[in-house]
């Protein structure tokens, strides 16, 4: 694994690998590796560059270096009452692998929101710009240090979710925003698919400034919760928790969690957190949100089990293996698609992690690789599969 | 002086007529080409500039903008799209050897989606029709813009339009959740739709703010929100600037996000004041106008609490809205600063730099040295929540002279934004008028890698040429940019 110190170290591993055209794999904490195609590449580790640059509490702006770890920069903001308000995630807490390890880098690279992101926007609308070696070895930069900036096209967009294969990010800034000093989440049990939905469909649709919601299917017996969280100040959320329990009262007896359950029950909902037990495949399917009851209907018509958040927005499902190619059609149908999060090798071998994109997009989006990446070194088989006939 | 603008195709204004016959074909009733027709396309929010374009296109559907761009492309005809023409940057001003793609008759509302909290809309539609057409079931579109009665929400896509509230609602980017768009070569593409990720690369996100350079959108999908409960504004009073500035950054310190945060300083206040009897006090140095909004309760609690920092940073006034009305009275002035600036001046040229918010009273210190120095007056409107200064400068345009200094005067406020750590623009877009200080915070390197992002959208640069970069790069030329070892050549290219 190369491990450079600084952007000229970068500048120079990433000139010779292009020079040499092989592939260069970023890393960061390395929690979200196995996400993609087993494939052969040299390991590009950002954890050396793992500064603070600047972080000013009352302009509400952060940098940092990409190696720094989200646990630490969470800490940092903790303590001036702030937060990275799109509820990023360790992703050890999806995969059950070592802890504390998430960068910001790979945070940004995957482009995953937690729960809140029906309120507050997802990793895309929090960065603002950033620094970067691209595939020519130049260093870059794009974006600002500001909020409300448009000069220029939004590159830092399309850093979110690029999963490493646009540049090697060495500094970003991101916005931050005041920690909620209170939170209430109310919740109803024994709804069916399509009432929780549509209960929580209600709630989003009144001036009630809903921060999260996510249903989870009835399962071992236990009842289905569905969970609505309310954020803000005292009596803010007192007045809000009065408008949705009378909006709600024909939907089912709206009742507040208790403070600790209702921690652990949000960081489950947000890492995805499905019991593996006999069905390997983890899903993340994203789709509109009124369409989440028929494609949890989908998943469990093949076997599998699943979980809503984001209002229906977003599914956490688990499936065999066979049910690969079902899961995408049902995701299409709603409009939507499908990631797979997690599966054993020889499933990874074969099915592109990425839901693949209409041919046009498709040629688009790898003309817009190569405008950063014109030997396509950064790790260009990861979405690629053996079955897919598309070369890299 | 407006911009030198790309040279004019010979061969292409040879072909006019040719040109003219193949695109009425497309659009039989949308091809204007009489120059007195096309006078109302000359310019866009931006007067000062004026060019009249080649022709004019109007289409109406879909299938119609594919045709033309695919004909343009075939002919290597240049391309100008245009929404409402209210642009503050240039962005539409049209190209000698153009066409002029106007938008307007893309101007329906397709569908509202409640169940998904969406509506689908056509680019012409302006953006406060949207507000319109959901508020009988509570809901509204968040950005606004202060030209939102007349601006589309096309032209909001391409600018990433922002308003007073995008403080706690976000910009144009934050609320679209999809497009369908046709590439320079005719296809016709979607992206994201009615959830709220995309699959594949964040290609909306870039689409969002590229100024109509990559292609031309035909169907927006935006975010609509469940209006709030009660908004109420809260007048502050400031004896200096400094004290307005510590107050913004009071509230946000104390964790509170109001749903707008403006600042006005006293050439601002006292032409708002003349022009709309909004009540402001006129002997203030800087007034903060901050608007909070939720259930009733949360006004209540978060209103009392603004106005204890406010009292603690030195408000010399305060007041506080009781009624609807009186809300949109206080708001009144804001919005209406930039015709009553008009008002006291024969003209002004607005600009749109963002700074970090800590360096406001460094920047309104320099900006009157420079007013001094240049000899022409300056009027602040400030979106001082999200740093985005808009100074007014006054001139006459009839007095020889001084269109250019207001014009060396806006470059120094924006090389001042620089320095301090912002940006040129914030919400006007780049466009023609800013073009040429891109250098000032990009280096060349950054700059291709945008051009280089630009053609893989549009390799033969018939997207609105001549806008937002200063440099017209042939993309054959930067294909041949190949990496060898990391050593780039560098084309000594010809500036147009």
């Amino acid at each position: 694994m190369l491990q450079p110190a600084d952007e000229q170290e970068i500048r120079e591993i990433v000139s010779h690998a292009a020079g040499a055209g092989s592939a260069l794999e970023i890393v960061g904490g390395g929690s979200k590796r196995n996400i993609g195609a087993p494939r052969e590449t040299t390991q590009l580790s950002t954890s050396r560059l793992n500064r603070i640059v600047d972080y000013d509490p009352a302009e509400l702006i952060l940098t940092v270096e990409p190696g720094a770890r989200l646990s630490e920069i969470e800490a940092l903001l903790a303590q001036h009452n702030q937060m990275l308000a799109f509820d990023p995630w360790d992703f050890a807490e999806t995969t059950g692998g070592e802890p504390n390890g998430s960068t910001i880098s790979g945070v940004i690279g995957s482009g995953f929101a937690g729960s809140r992101r029906i309120s507050a926007g997802s990793v895309r609308d929090h960065l603002l710009g950033f620094h970067a070696v691209n595939g020519r070895g130049e260093a870059i930069k794009a974006g600002g240090n500001v909020v409300k900036n448009v000069t220029g096209y939004d590159l830092p967009k399309l850093m979110a979710g690029s999963w490493g294969q646009l540049c090697v990010l060495t500094e970003v800034t991101l916005k931050v925003l005041p920690r909620p000093p209170e939170s209430r989440t109310l919740v109803m049990r024994d709804l069916s698919h399509a009432t929780a939905v549509d209960a929580m469909g209600q709630a989003m649709r009144a001036p009630a400034d809903v921060a999260a919601a996510s249903y989870v299917p009835a399962q071992n017996n236990e009842p289905s919760i569905t969970a609505i969280r309310l954020e803000g100040f005292g009596p803010s959320i007192e007045a809000r928790s009065r408008l949705l329990t009378g909006l709600l009262k024909n939907a089912g007896h709206l009742e507040p969690m208790e403070t600790s359950e209702a921690g652990a029950h949000w960081l489950r909902i947000r890492a995805g957190n499905l019991p593996p037990a006999l069905l390997p495949l983890l899903w993340r399917m994203v789709v509109p949100p009124a369409r989440g009851p028929d494609v949890l209907d989908g998943i469990e018509r093949f076997g599998g089990i699943g979980m809503m958040d984001w209002a229906g927005g977003l599914i956490w499902a688990r499936t065999v293996a066979e049910a690969a190619a079902p899961i995408r059609e049902v995701a299409e149908l709603a409009g939507g698609h499908a990631m797979l999060m997690s599966a054993p090798e020889d499933v990874r071998h074969d099915i592109p992690a990425r839901h693949p994109e209409p041919a046009a997009v498709a040629a688009l989006s790898q003309r817009v690789r190569r405008a950063f990446d014109p030997a396509g070194i950064f790790d260009p088989l990861r979405f690629e599969a053996k079955a897919s006939e598309r070369s890299p | 002086m407006p911009p030198a603008m790309p040279e004019p195709d010979r061969a292409t204004l040879s072909r006019r007529a040719e040109i003219v016959a193949a695109l009425r074909r497309i659009v039989p009733n949308g091809v204007i080409d009489d120059a007195a027709s096309m006078a109302v396309y000359e310019s866009d929010g931006l007067t000062a500039y004026r060019q009249l374009p080649m022709l004019v296109c109007l289409p109406e559907t879909t299938e119609q903008v594919s045709q033309i761009l695919k004909y343009c492309s075939a002919n290597e005809v240049k391309i100008v799209p245009r929404g409402a023409g209210t642009s503050l940057s240039g962005g539409a001003l049209p190209l000698a050897d153009g066409v002029l793609l106007g938008m307007a008759k893309f101007n329906r509302v397709l569908e509202v989606d409640y169940a998904n909290r969406v509506a689908i809309v056509q680019p012409g539609v302006t953006n406060l029709a949207i507000t319109k057409e959901v508020e009988g079931e509570g809901f509204y579109y968040a950005p606004d813009p202060s030209s939102q009665i007349a601006c589309s929400i096309g032209g909001n896509v391409a600018e990433n339009s922002g308003g007073v509230h995008c403080l706690k609602y976000g910009l144009t980017t934050n609320n679209v959740l999809g497009v369908e768009m046709v590439l320079v070569d005719g296809e016709i593409i979607r992206l994201g739709g009615r959830q709220l990720e995309q699959r594949g690369l964040d290609l909306l996100g870039l689409i969002v703010g590229s100024e109509g350079l990559l292609g031309v959108v035909t169907e927006v999908t935006v975010r609509i929100l469940p209006k709030p409960e009660l908004a109420r504004a809260v007048l502050v009073g400031f004896a200096d600037t400094t004290s307005a500035g510590s107050c913004v950054a009071g509230v946000i310190a104390a964790g509170i996000i109001p749903a707008g945060m403006e600042m006005m300083d006293r050439p601002a206040i006292h032409a708002a004041e003349a022009f709309v009897h909004a009540g402001y006090p006129l002997d203030v140095e800087a007034l903060l106008i901050i608007e909070l909004d939720g259930p009733a309760a949360e006004c209540d609690h978060l209103i009392d609490r603004v106005a204890a920092i406010a009292k603690e940073n030195g408000a010399v006034s305060l007041r506080t809205s009781t009624s609807e009305a009186e809300r949109l009275t206080m708001w009144a002035g804001r919005k209406a600063a930039f015709p009553a600036v008009g008002r006291i001046s024969p003209d002004y040229y607005c600009m749109d730099g963002t700074i970090p918010r800590r360096k406001l009273p460094h920047v309104l210190q320099r900006m009157n040295e420079l007013s001094n120095e240049h000899g022409l007056g300056v009027a602040n409107v400030f979106h001082a929540g999200d740093g985005n200064l808009h100074p007014l400068i006054l001139y006459d345009a009839n007095k020889p002279g001084e269109l250019e200094r207001a014009e060396e005067f806006g470059a120094d406020i924006l090389r001042l934004c620089v320095e301090v750590g912002g940006v040129l623009t914030g919400e006007h877009g780049v466009g023609v008028e800013k073009r040429d200080l891109m250098p000032v915070m990009f280096t060349e390197t950054d700059l291709n890698q945008q051009q280089h992002v630009k053609c893989a959208f549009d390799p033969a640069s018939l997207m609105n040429p001549g806008k937002v970069f200063p440099q017209l790069h042939r993309c054959a030329e930067m294909g041949r940019m190949h990496v060898h070892r990391g050593q780039v050549p560098r084309p000594d290219l010809p500036r147009f």
